[in-house]
C-alpha cells in the first residue's frame, strides 16, 4: 500500500472536495464533519505508518519511485526516515487539533477554511517525505498559498500586510533556494536526494549554496535577523493558523538543513560553523529580551518560538567544532537528538500556547496582556492546563520543553564553555517572560466585569488542549521512544557530515 | 529494594494526582485521604529502609529504574541509591511531611481550594523524595526544578493575593538564577566525565582532578572548582544563601504549613543535601569549600540580625531558616557533611514545629500575623506555648535539646577546619548564637507573654487550636528534644554516613569532634559551661529585658543605632537593587532591542526599507515611461549611437 502517497494526497484531494462541495451545499456541519473526517483518517494512517516503521534501520523506509519528468530525471520519489516520521505525525495530529479548534469559532466561509487547512497539511507531509528535489520545492512553495490565504482571510485588522511580508519573506528566501538546486543539478547530474549526499561539490561551491540554502531555510525557522515576519503573521493570524505555524512550518526551515545543507554540504556547514552558532545565540538571549517586554500575548509566544528554535539550529551547529573538553564519542549525537526533540515539543507546547490565547481571544476579543487579569478565578481548568503549558515553555524538567534544551545545553559544554553558558540564559529569559505573563493573565484577583463573565472551558476545548497536556507531559517523562527512533537515522546522517578530504575548488 | 523505592515515590504522586484531578468529585475528605495515605504509605516504607539500611547496616542500593532517554552510546536513567545519606533523608522527609498533611487538615479546614492544596504538597512530597533517591544527575535536576515548581505554585497559592502571587514569581526567577548554575555544573560534569551516573562521576573524581579549562583570557581553572562552584550556585537559589536569599522571606505569603515542610523543613535543605551528596567532588577543591563556607558565614550572620526586626511572626522564623541554613553552609565548608546533614534534620524537626506553632497562633488569631497584636497568648493556648518554648529552646541550642547537638559540632568543626575562611566564620557563627537566642526569644516573649495587645476581633473566639493542630506538634516537639541526644553519637564517631560521604585526610575537622565527643551525656554537661551556651543565654536575658521587663528600650536603640536599624529595615537593600539592576535592566534591555532592533534597524531600514526602495525605484523607472512618442525616439536614437560607437571603435580593443 503506497502509504506515503495515501497520507499526503487523502488530505489534498480531500481538502479539495470539503472546499468545492461545501461551498455549493452550504451546511456548515456537514462540512465540519467532513474535514474531521479527512484529518482523523489521515492521523490514523499515519499511526499505520508509525506502527510499521522499523526504528533499527536509518536508511529511508516506505520509499514509493514512479517516473514524472523523466526527460529531467526527475522523479516522484517519496520515502521517510527516523527523522520524518515524528515530524509527520506531528503534522496529522496538529491538523486534526487546528480542525477541532476551529469548530464553532470560525463561521465564516468554513468550507474554505477547511479546505486550506487540509490541502496545507498534505503539502508539509509532501515536504517531509519528498525525496527528490524538485517534487520538495513543489510541496515546499505549495505550503505558501494555503497559509497565505489562512492570514490573509481569516486574520485580523492588519492581516494584508502581515500576509504580504510572510510571503515575500519566505519567497524570496526559497527562490534563492531553487537557484542552488538548479546549480547542483548541473554539476551532479541528478534531482535525487540520496544521489546528491555523495556529490560533494567543492568547498567553494558549496560555500555559496550554503549561504543560497541558508537564506531560504533561515526565513522559514526563523534565525535571527530574518524573524521579524513571524510576530507579525502570528498576530495577525487566526488561532489555527497559528497553531500550524508554530507547530509545523517553522519546522521546514530546520528540516531543510537536515536533509540538504548538512548531508550535502557538510564541509560548508562545518566552516560556517561558529557563525551559525553565534546566530543562534542571539536568538535565544536577544529575542528572550524582546519577548520580556511584549504586550501582546501572541507576539510574546511568536517571539518566544523564535528564542526556541534558536535551540534547535544551535544543535545542529554544535556537531563540528573541536570539543573543546577531555571529549568523548556522541556528543554531536546528543546535539542531534536534542535539536530534533526540541522540533516536536516546540510543536507541542507552542502550539498549546496560541490555543490557549485562542480560547482567551473567543472570549474577550483581545491579545492585550493588559485586558486580562485574574482568568484563574473564572476560568479554573483553563488556568490549570495553560500553567502547564507556560512551564513546560520555561523548560520545567518533567515537561517536553525540558528534553531538547537539556540536551542541547549539554552538547554545548562540549563546544565551549561560553556556549552553554549563554544558551543556558534561557532558563532565566524564559521564565521571567514566560510567568511574568502568566501572573498578569491568569493570576491576580479579577480585574474587570470582562473577566469576571468568562466561562471556563467546555469539552472540545479541554479535549484539544488535554491532548496536547498529556503529549507534553509524556515526552517529558519518557521520551526515549522518540530519542530511539531518530537515533539510527542520526548516526547515518552524522556518518555522512564526518569530514574526507575536500578537493580544492 | 526496588519495588519500595517505586513504591515511595509514586505513593505520593498517586494520591496528588487523585487529589489534584478529581477533587470535586471525591470531596475534602476524599482528597485528604489519597494525599494522605499516598504520604502515610512513603512514610511506613522510608522508616523500614532506614531500619534496613542505617539501622541494620544493609549495603546500599543502586540501581537504575528506566531508561530516559538516549543518544548514540550516551544513555540517561533515572534510578534510585539508597545509602545512608538518602535513607536518613528519605525518612526526615516523608515524616515532616506526613505531620504537615495531618496538620493541614486543621489549617486549611475553611480554604476553598482545599483539594488543590493537597494536591501540591503531596506532588511536593514525589518531588523531593525523586531528589534525595536520585542516583544521577538528571534526575536531581528533575526532583531540583520540581520542588521549585510546587513552590512556586504554593507560594502564589492564594492567587487572588497580589504580593503572593509577586512572591511566587520572585522565587521561581531566584531559583531559576540558581538553577543556571546548577545546569552548567551539570553540563560540566558530563563533558569532562561523560556520565550522569553519581557512582561513575564519584569513580572517576581523582582522574578529573588535575584537569583545567579555561574560561577567561588563559588563565587555568581546575576543572573540578569550577564544577563545585557552580553546582553551589544552584545551592545558593535552592538553600537560599545570599545574595541569592532573596525569595525566602517573600515566600512566607504562601499558607503556613508551606512555611513549615517546604520553606523550612525539606526543600530549602535540597541544597544542603546536595554538596553532602558531592563531597567526593568538594573534597578534591579548597577554593570551593573556602566559598562555601564564606557565603555560609556571611548568611549565618547577617541573616540571623534581620530576624530581630521583623513584626511579622512568619518572617522572624523565615530570617530564623536563613540565618540556620548558613550554619549548615558552613559546616559544609568545613568538610563536616555528616554535621551538617545532622543540624539540617535536627533543625526540620524544630523549625517545622515554630512554623506550625505560629501558625496554630495565626489561626487563634483568625489570621493575624503581626506580633505588636499579640502578647500574653500563654492563657489561651497551653500546648501551643509548650511546644513554641521546646522549639525556641532547641534552636537557641539549649544544652541537651536536638539543636545543642548540631549546633555546637558545627562550631567546632570549623573551629577545628584548616582552611583560610574558618577564622571569621567562626567568630559569624559563634556570635550568631547569641542573635538566634536574641530573636527566639524576641518572639517567644512577644506572643506569648507581657501585656496583650489584641485587636478585638482576634480576641473574640480566641482558643487552642483544635488536635489535628496541636497533635503535629507534640509529635514534632518529641524528636526536637530527644533527635541530638540519640543521634549525635553516631553522627559524631563517623559510621552513621559511611560510604554515603566522603572526606579527604587533610580536612579533618569530623576527627577532631569524634576526638573529643565521650557520649551525648558528656558532651552535655560541658557545653553547661562552654561559651555558645552562655552567649545563647545571654541572649535569652537580653530579650527578657528588652520585650517584657523594659519595652521602651527597643525604640530607644533603634533610635541611637538609626543608620543600622535602617539598613536592617530594609534588608541591606538587595530587594531594591535586585528590582533596578536586574528587573529593570531587563525590561530597559528588552525594550532597547525591540525598538530600536526589531522595529527600527530590522524591520525599519532593512525589510519595510528595501520594499521603500523598491517602490522609489519603480516610481523612478515609471518616469521612463512617459507616453510622449519622441522620448522614446530619442532614447532609440541615443542607443543606436551608443551601438555604433562600440562595434565601430570598441570591438576588438576593449
Amino acid at each position: 500500500m503506497p502509504l506515503l502517497s495515501l497520507l499526503i494526497w487523502l488530505p489534498i484531494l480531500g481538502g479539495v472536495w470539503v472546499g468545492v462541495a461545501g461551498t455549493r451545499a452550504r451546511d456548515v456541519r456537514a462540512v465540519r464533519a467532513d474535514s474531521l473526517v479527512i484529518s482523523a483518517v489521515t492521523f490514523l494512517l499515519s499511526l499505520v505508518l508509525w506502527a510499521h516503521f522499523d526504528p533499527a534501520r536509518g536508511d529511508m523506509q516506505f520509499v514509493e519511485r514512479h517516473d514524472w519528468i523523466p526527460a529531467f530525471d526527475i522523479y516522484y520519489h517519496l520515502g521517510i526516515d527516523g527523522i520524518a516520521l515524528p515530524l509527520i505525525l506531528l503534522t496529522t495530529l496538529s491538523t486534526v487539533l487546528v480542525v477541532l479548534a476551529g469548530w464553532v469559532v470560525i463561521t465564516d466561509r468554513v468550507a474554505h477554511y477547511m479546505a486550506a487547512f487540509l490541502i496545507l497539511e498534505g503539502a508539509m507531509i509532501g515536504v517531509f517525505a519528498a525525496r527528490d528535489v524538485i517534487l520538495f520545492y513543489v510541496f515546499w512553495e505549495a505550503m505558501l498559498i494555503p497559509m497565505f490565504l489562512i492570514i490573509g482571510i481569516w486574520g485580523g485588522r492588519r492581516r494584508v500586510y502581515a500576509a504580504l511580508k510572510f510571503f515575500l519573506y519566505t519567497f524570496l528566501g526559497s527562490v534563492f533556494m531553487l537557484v542552488g538546486l538548479l546549480y547542483l543539478y548541473a554539476k551532479a547530474g541528478t534531482f535525487d536526494l540520496a544521489q546528491l549526499q555523495n556529490a560533494r561539490p567543492g568547498l567553494l561551491a558549496q560555500q555559496w549554496l550554503f549561504l543560497a540554502f541558508l537564506l531560504a531555510f533561515a526565513v522559514k525557522v526563523p534565525m535571527w535577523p530574518v524573524h521579524t515576519w513571524l510576530p507579525d503573521a502570528h498576530v495577525e493570524a487566526p488561532t489555527g493558523g497559528s497553531v500550524i505555524l508554530a507547530a509545523i512550518m517553522l519546522k521546514m526551515g530546520a528540516y531543510g538543513f537536515l536533509r540538504f545543507s548538512l548531508p550535502i554540504l557538510p564541509d560548508a556547514c562545518r566552516a560556517f560553523a561558529v557563525p551559525m552558532m553565534l546566530l543562534s545565540l542571539i536568538a535565544i538571549v536577544y529575542i528572550g529580551f524582546v519577548a520580556l517586554v511584549q504586550q501582546d500575548m501572541k507576539k510574546l509566544i511568536a517571539y518566544s518560538s523564535i528564542s526556541h528554535m534558536g535551540f534547535v539550529t544551535l544543535g545542529f551547529f554544535l556537531i563540528f567544532p573541536t570539543p573543546a573538553h577531555g571529549g568523548y564519542g556522541n556528543m554531536e549525537l546528543l546535539g542531534l537528538s536534542g535539536a530534533l526533540v526540541q522540533m516536536i515539543s516546540h510543536g507541542f507546547v507552542s502550539g498549546a500556547l496560541f490555543l490557549c490565547v485562542g480560547v482567551l481571544y473567543d472570549r474577550m476579543h483581545s491579545r492585550e496582556i493588559r485586558d486580562y487579569g485574574g482568568v484563574a478565578n473564572t476560568m479554573p481548568a483553563f488556568a490549570s492546563l495553560m500553567t502547564l503549558f507556560a512551564m513546560a515553555n520555561c523548560g520545567l524538567p518533567g515537561t517536553s520543553g525540558f528534553v531538547g534544551e537539556f540536551m542541547v545545553i549539554l552538547a554545548a559544554m562540549h563546544a565551549g564553555f561560553w556556549y552553554s553558558l549563554i544558551a543556558a540564559l534561557t532558563l532565566i529569559l524564559g521564565a521571567a517572560y514566560t510567568l511574568w505573563m502568566l501572573k498578569r493573565v491568569v493570576f491576580g484577583a479579577i480585574s474587570n466585569d470582562r473577566v469576571a463573565a468568562l466561562s471556563d472551558i467546555g469539552l472540545r476545548e479541554g479535549f484539544v488542549l488535554g491532548v496536547l497536556a498529556i503529549l507534553v507531559l509524556g515526552l517529558g517523562v519518557w521520551p526515549a521512544p522518540l530519542t530511539h527512533a531518530m537515533q539510527a537515522s542520526l548516526e547515518a546522517l552524522v556518518a555522512q557530515i564526518s569530514p574526507v578530504q575536500v578537493a580544492l575548488p | 529494594m526496588g519495588a519500595y523505592c517505586s513504591a515511595i515515590v509514586l505513593a505520593p504522586l498517586i494520591g496528588a494526582l487523585i487529589a489534584g484531578l478529581f477533587g470535586r468529585q471525591i470531596g475534602r475528605a476524599g482528597a485528604h485521604t489519597a494525599a494522605i495515605g499516598g504520604v502515610a504509605v512513603s512514610t511506613a516504607l522510608s522508616l523500614i529502609v532506614f531500619k534496613q539500611i542505617v539501622i541494620d547496616g544493609a549495603p546500599a542500593y543502586n540501581a537504575a529504574w528506566y531508561e530516559w532517554a538516549q543518544a548514540g552510546s550516551l544513555q540517561f536513567s533515572l534510578g534510585f541509591l539508597i545509602d545512608r545519606l538518602s535513607a536518613t533523608m528519605m525518612a526526615v522527609v516523608s515524616f515532616v511531611s506526613l505531620m504537615v498533611h495531618i496538620y493541614t487538615i486543621g489549617y486549611m479546614a475553611d480554604d476553598p481550594g482545599y483539594q488543590r492544596f493537597f494536591s501540591y504538597i503531596a506532588l511536593f512530597t514525589f518531588s523531593m523524595l525523586m531528589l534525595v533517591m536520585s542516583n544521577n544527575f538528571l534526575q536531581l535536576f528533575f526532583g531540583w526544578e520540581a520542588v521549585g515548581l510546587v513552590s512556586y505554585l504554593l507560594i502564589g497559592f492564594w492567587f487572588k493575593k497580589p504580593t503572593a502571587i509577586y512572591a511566587s514569581l520572585k522565587a521561581f526567577l531566584a531559583n531559576r538564577v540558581g538553577d543556571f548554575g546548577f545546569l552548567l555544573g551539570i553540563a560540566l560534569i558530563l563533558a569532562y566525565f561523560g556520565t550522569l551516573d553519581y557512582h561513575e562521576v564519584f569513580a572517576n573524581a581523582r582522574h578529573v582532578a588535575g584537569a583545567t579549562i579555561t574560561v577567561w583570557h588563559g588563565r587555568p581553572w581546575p576543572v573540578v572548582t569550577l564544577i563545585c562552584l557552580l553546582l553551589f550556585v544552584g545551592a545558593m537559589g535552592k538553600s537560599a544563601q545570599m545574595p541569592l536569599h532573596v525569595w525566602l522571606p517573600d515566600s512566607m505569603e504562601g499558607p503556613t504549613p508551606i512555611s513549615a515542610l517546604i520553606h523550612a523543613a525539606t526543600m530549602v535543605t535540597a541544597g544542603i543535601f546536595m554538596v553532602a551528596r558531592m563531597s567526593p567532588l568538594y573534597e578534591l577543591s579548597d577554593t570551593a569549600l573556602n566559598v562555601v563556607m564564606t557565603i555560609g558565614a556571611l548568611t549565618a550572620f547577617l541573616m540571623g540580625l534581620l530576624g530581630l526586626v521583623q513584626n511579622d511572626i512568619k518572617r522572624v522564623i523565615a530570617y530564623s531558616t536563613l540565618s540556620q541554613l548558613g550554619y549548615m553552609t558552613v559546616a559544609l565548608g568545613a568538610s563536616a557533611y555528616g554535621v551538617a546533614i545532622f543540624h539540617l534534620v535536627t533543625h526540620a524537626f524544630f523549625k517545622a514545629l515554630l512554623f506550625l506553632a505560629a501558625g496554630s497562633v495565626i489561626i487563634g488569631l483568625h489570621h493575624e500575623q503581626d506580633m505588636r497584636h499579640m502578647g500574653g497568648l500563654y492563657k489561651y493556648m497551653p500546648v501551643t506555648w509548650i511546644t513554641s518554648l521546646i522549639g525556641a529552646l532547641a534552636l537557641m541550642g539549649f544544652p541537651g535539646l536536638a539543636g545543642f547537638y548540631s549546633k555546637d559540632a558545627i562550631i567546632e568543626a570549623v573551629h577545628a577546619s584548616a582552611l583560610p575562611a574558618a577564622h571569621w566564620a567562626y567568630l559569624a557563627v559563634l556570635f550568631g548564637v547569641f542573635f538566634t537566642a536574641l530573636y527566639s526569644f524576641r518572639l517567644f516573649f512577644m506572643v506569648f507573654h507581657g501585656r496583650e495587645r489584641l485587636e478585638p476581633h482576634a480576641r473574640e473566639h480566641l482558643h487552642e487550636s483544635p488536635a489535628v493542630v496541636t497533635v503535629p506538634l507534640l509529635l514534632l516537639a518529641l524528636p526536637s528534644v530527644v533527635a541530638g541526644y540519640v543521634m549525635a553519637p553516631a553522627v559524631f564517631s563517623g559510621d552513621f554516613f559511611a560510604g554515603a560521604i566522603v572526606v579527604n585526610e587533610s580536612h579533618d575537622a569530623m576527627h577532631r569532634i569524634a576526638e573529643e565527643f565521650h557520649g551525648s551525656g558528656a558532651m552535655l554537661l560541658h557545653g553547661l559551661t562552654a561559651a555558645p551556651t552562655w552567649l545563647a543565654l545571654a541572649g535569652v536575658a537580653v530579650a527578657w529585658v528588652f520585650y517584657l521587663r523594659r519595652p521602651e528600650w527597643p525604640a530607644l536603640l533603634a533610635r541611637r543605632l538609626s543608620l543600622l536599624y535602617w539598613a536592617l529595615l530594609n534588608k541591606y537593600g538587595f530587594d531594591g537593587f535586585n528590582e533596578i539592576v536586574f528587573a529593570g535592566g531587563a525590561r530597559a534591555s528588552g525594550q532597547l532591542l525591540w525598538r530600536a532592533g526589531d522595529r527600527g534597524v530590522i524591520d525599519g531600514l532593512a525589510v519595510n526599507g528595501s520594499a521603500r526602495a523598491v517602490g522609489w525605484l519603480a516610481r523612478q523607472v515609471r518616469r521612463v515611461q512617459s507616453g510622449y512618442l519622441y522620448h522614446y525616439a530619442f532614447v532609440m536614437i541615443l542607443g543606436m549611437l551608443l551601438l555604433l560607437v562600440y562595434f565601430t571603435h570598441g570591438l576588438g580593443r576593449w
